[in-house]
């Protein structure tokens, strides 16, 4: 991972997720801003996914556990799918509140790869 | 916590397209939100327990079963809550759950009376400290929902299921 990448994932899913929780909580449906927060943030996590295969053979291999990087990319990435899905069963407030707890989890998650990126194997 | 259905049009009691009986309560509304909370909590205790088991099961057998059983529940609990409006899985819910909430306690307060039974981490540990807290007060509100939301009567001789298709 690079560091100002991961700080601009960060950035939009931390907005996205503030974002449609205000908006959930105050009563707003599911709309094009909403869902596409939820869109941009996964577009970013597949970029990821590019650079993270492409980054150990550019000088910057994982330095711990790929094995545990990996599964986390691959619930990062998945989990907006399932929860946009689950969040448009239903056109509520709650739906994009649940919108927003999808986003700040992926916040965590990003934070969560970045430590494992940089942080060595029994460190 | 208000406990008022929210009362937006999209809300009608019409099943979606759903072959569910009318008398069902629906997933529905903030129960919905509890659910993904459920399910995110399901994907992260699997992810890290499958880790955690397929590198080094043999440094913390104790920790890293547990982390494996708290993955099972959390998938349990998550899909039982959302087949919740059936009097099975609601009955399900209540056993995941209750068992969640122990395991909390009892694994939160174990890692800290005999932290050497814990030294590597686990989703229960310090009572989910490690999740902000959400692994302990996930459970509570779990419940609460179950309390609040039974399942329309309990469960009849005659189904009215049957006699409402």
């Amino acid at each position: 991972m690079i560091l100002w990448f991961t700080v601009v994932q960060l950035a939009v899913a931390v907005s996205a997720g503030l974002f449609c929780l205000i908006m959930g909580f105050a009563g707003k449906r599911p709309n094009d801003w909403t869902v596409g927060s939820l869109a941009l943030v996964e577009l970013l996590l597949v970029v990821q996914v590019v650079m993270a295969i492409v980054s150990p053979f550019a000088g910057n291999p994982a330095l711990g556990d790929p094995l545990e990087y990996g599964v986390y990319l691959v619930s990062a990435v998945l989990l907006p799918i399932g929860g946009v899905v689950w969040a448009l069963l239903e056109r509520s407030r709650w739906s994009t509140v649940i919108l927003g707890v999808v986003a700040l989890s992926l916040a965590v998650m990003i934070w969560r790869m970045q430590v494992i990126w940089t942080t060595p194997v029994g460190g | 916590m208000s406990t008022a259905r929210p009362t937006t049009p999209s809300d009608s009691s019409q099943p979606e397209g759903s072959s569910a009986a009318p008398t069902r309560p629906r997933m529905r509304g903030i129960g919905r939100v509890l659910v993904i909370v459920y399910a995110v909590m399901a994907l992260g205790a699997t992810g890290r327990s499958f880790v955690q088991i397929a590198r080094a099961f043999d440094q913390a057998p104790l920790a890293y079963t547990l982390s494996a059983v708290s993955a099972v529940v959390y998938i349990v609990a998550t899909l039982a809550l959302i087949w919740s409006g059936r009097p099975g899985w609601y009955r399900v819910a209540w056993v995941a759950i209750v068992f969640e909430l122990a395991g909390v306690l009892i694994v939160g307060t174990l890692s800290l009376t005999h932290p050497a039974l814990f030294q590597h981490q686990t989703v229960w540990s310090q009572f989910g400290l490690g999740y902000v807290l959400i692994p302990l007060f996930l459970p509570m509100a779990g419940l609460w929902w179950l309390v609040v939301h039974r399942p329309s009567g309990r469960v009849p001789a005659a189904a009215p299921e049957e006699a409402a298709a």
